[in-house]
């Protein structure tokens, strides 16, 4: 999917009652339509046909550890800031089956699990979660080895985003560069308007496919009032941004402070549940797990999501590399913040707040920062 | 990272997590729990590596492993070989594996050990255990063109006698009158007359000279750290030498995350390092 980046078309205004024919219009198109909907007390990516399977109405509650969905007092469907999921389960699937052998006599043959192209339409994608997806982008598809599953997911899928009309708690994508306004890689761009008592949507085309789309739709031409109230919007999110961090000098702050006292303090909180590298938006890993038939005539490889924070993760003949919460919890941060710039040209963090809310004891990264920062032995 | 080997690597587009498959020709016990497999591929393509290169071998239903090749490049057509210490079931299956065992095979992976960087100058060798697989093939090479180098040194170190890798080729090698082989044991019974004590003990008696000298280590990390600290004692400087890391590797080509050290993924931008970039990460406890 190629874009042209923001604001490259007309704007447009879709109403309400009409937003229903986006999703039509990509079901007739042949995607899988992916959005947020409200499941089990949280807001999750799934699969939508309808907009009634929005959340409308609701919104969240984030803080180090918490999160809660709540009533707003208008029907707003993109009401909320980011959930537990991400779009990586889509693109860079939890499990993935990489091959399977089988023996038949003396002969042994390997079937490659062939990539499934799979045409997503992402509905309702965040501007950090546009640049979570550039940045897997350059892990697997710009590497001498790209991913060929993640390319089979990757290539069709249709973006559309979202300006986000409210910040959560732990949200610091303001410090990170990377939103609240989205700005490129998309294929339609919404705003979400409910001023003066009429809810609509502001709409812009960012690609070719976007522009095709965009045609089929009901709308009418964007006023400049309505522009202004989306850059209202827009504004009204940055500054209310629940976390900062100061993020131009983090890279080489935490290469000069491998040892300092502070990942004892925070290897005191963690619990090295994984939590925080499950949520997030751009880590990567992977371990392989190997199947086999109780004949031994066929087995079978498949590769699931793996963090950094388990002792499997380092382990050679011996012990593991990391043997403490200590080592664990630098490695994913100084990964994150700062080696991240080394080997991709970006930082791996882009302001999501997942991590902060879903740590189950409420560690924060924006915090841990600070604290090195402010106590840096000279 | 700082310097670019000679590495033979599998073709892009080919999916780097389908192993080929393989056939175990030979298997050679070479100490009690460690075996030499020598295996042949299938498609009949024999896989040019480069020494210090590695593999990820698969048995098939267990799992896989990152394995050195410890054969020689310029017989990589009559079959690769790996030396293989059983230590857990994936590696403990792979030594297993006997004559006409179907085994998998991907790689080869990595950056490998900088063959021609020592021509003309002296080269220092110093290995511990299993260390010795890995630098087998650089040997091979350097006694393939003996005249392009200076002196010679290997200092090898085992745990007791009964731990001496690839002993006989040893004492083949040490009847050359071109090369200086110097072997010691951890420690021994009395029916060893050899040096006894570490490795890195054998440094400041080999003869080299510092100046002009590339070295190489491998084995385990505290004695390479030590091997690389004697040397420096020695006089030859960081940028000369190159050691070889271990780490927790699922893919070989930098998409799975496991072995990274700092800024390196070790399975493509190692596992050999030149020193003067390693010895600050090495510094780092459990970085």
């Amino acid at each position: 999917m190629t874009t042209d980046g923001a604001g490259s078309g007309p704007t447009a205004i879709i109403e309400r009652r009409d937003l229903q024919a986006l999703f039509d219009v990509l079901l007739q198109r042949g995607y899988r339509v992916v959005g947020p909907t409200r499941r089990d007390e949280a807001i999750v990516y799934d699969d939508i046909a309808v907009i009634d399977q929005l959340p409308a109405g609701w919104t969240d509650e984030q803080e180090g550890g918490r999160y809660r969905l709540k009533r707003r007092e208008d029907a707003a469907l993109f009401g909320y800031a980011v959930g537990p999921h991400s779009w990586k389960k889509f693109l860079h699937a939890p499990i993935q089956q990489l091959w399977r052998a089988r023996r038949e006599g003396d002969k042994t043959t390997v079937e490659h699990e062939p990539p499934r192209p799979e045409r997503f339409a992402l509905v309702g994608v965040r501007a950090c979660e546009l640049h979570a997806i550039a940045i897997q982008d350059k892990v697997f598809l710009n590497g001498e080895h790209a991913d060929p599953h993640y390319r089979a997911r990757r290539n069709d899928a249709f973006i559309v985003s979202v300006n986000c009309g409210k910040a959560g708690g732990t949200c610091f994508c303001v410090s990170m560069n990377t939103g609240p306004k989205v700005a490129g890689g998309f294929d339609l761009n919404l705003t979400e308007l409910l001023d003066g008592g009429q809810h609509r949507f502001l709409i812009e085309a960012g690609s070719d496919a976007g522009r095709e789309v965009l045609d089929q739709l009901p709308k009418r031409p964007a006023t400049s009032q309505d522009a202004k109230a989306a850059d209202a919007v827009i504004a009204a999110t940055a500054s209310s941004m629940g976390r900062s961090m100061k993020s131009d000098d983090v890279h080489q702050l935490l290469l000069r402070n491998l040892d300092h006292v502070r990942w004892n303090n925070v290897a005191e909180r963690c619990l090295a549940c994984s939590n925080c590298t499950m949520v997030c938006p751009t880590c990567f890993c992977t371990s392989v797990e190997e199947a086999s038939d109780l004949t031994g005539t066929e087995s079978s490889r498949s590769r699931r999501w793996d963090s950094c924070f388990t002792m499997d993760y380092s382990y050679v003949h011996g012990g593991s590399v990391r043997s403490t919460t200590r080592s664990r919890y630098r490695q994913w941060m100084t990964h994150k913040l700062s080696t991240w710039h080394d080997q991709f040209g970006t930082s791996g963090c882009v302001g999501c707040g997942r991590c902060i809310t879903w740590c189950p004891v409420g560690i924060d990264i924006t915090e841990e920062v600070a604290a090195i920062r402010s106590s840096e032995p000279h | 990272m700082a310097y670019t080997a000679e590495a033979p690597a599998i073709a892009a587009g080919d999916d780097p997590m389908v192993p080929r498959i393989g056939r175990v020709r030979r298997r050679v016990r070479e100490l009690s729990d460690v075996w030499t497999l020598t295996v042949e591929m299938e498609d009949g393509r024999p896989l040019a590596f480069a020494p210090g290169q590695f593999n990820m071998l698969t048995a098939f239903g267990v799992g896989e492993a990152a394995i050195s090749i410890s054969g020689d490049r310029d017989r990589a057509d009559s079959g690769l070989i790996h030396t293989i210490r059983a230590v857990g079931p994936v590696s403990g299956a792979l030594t297993r594996l006997g004559p006409g065992d179907v085994i998998g095979v991907r790689g080869p992976f990595g950056v490998g050990w900088p063959v021609d960087a020592a021509k003309g100058s002296d080269v220092v060798i110093v290995a511990g255990g299993l260390g010795l697989a890995p630098l087998r093939p650089l040997i091979y090479a350097v006694l393939a063109s003996r005249k392009d180098y200076g002196r010679f040194a290997l200092l090898f170190g085992a745990r007791t006698p009964a731990d001496i890798l690839f002993r006989r080729e040893i004492e083949q090698w040490r009847r050359r009158l071109d090369v200086e082989i110097q072997v010691t044991v951890d420690t021994s019974g009395e029916d060893w007359y050899g040096n006894v004590g570490v490795v890195t003990a054998l440094v400041p008696q080999a003869s080299f000279d510092p100046q002009n000298t590339i070295a190489y280590v491998c084995g385990p990390e505290v004695m390479m750290r030590f091997g690389a600290a004697a040397l420096r004692d020695a006089g030859v400087p960081d940028t000369a030498m190159y050691l070889s890391m271990e780490r927790n590797m699922k893919c070989g080509v930098g998409l799975c995350g496991h072995c990274q050290l700092g800024t390196a993924f070790v399975c493509r931008d190692g596992p050999v390092f030149r020193n003067d970039v390693l010895r600050p990460l090495m510094a780092v406890k459990e970085l």
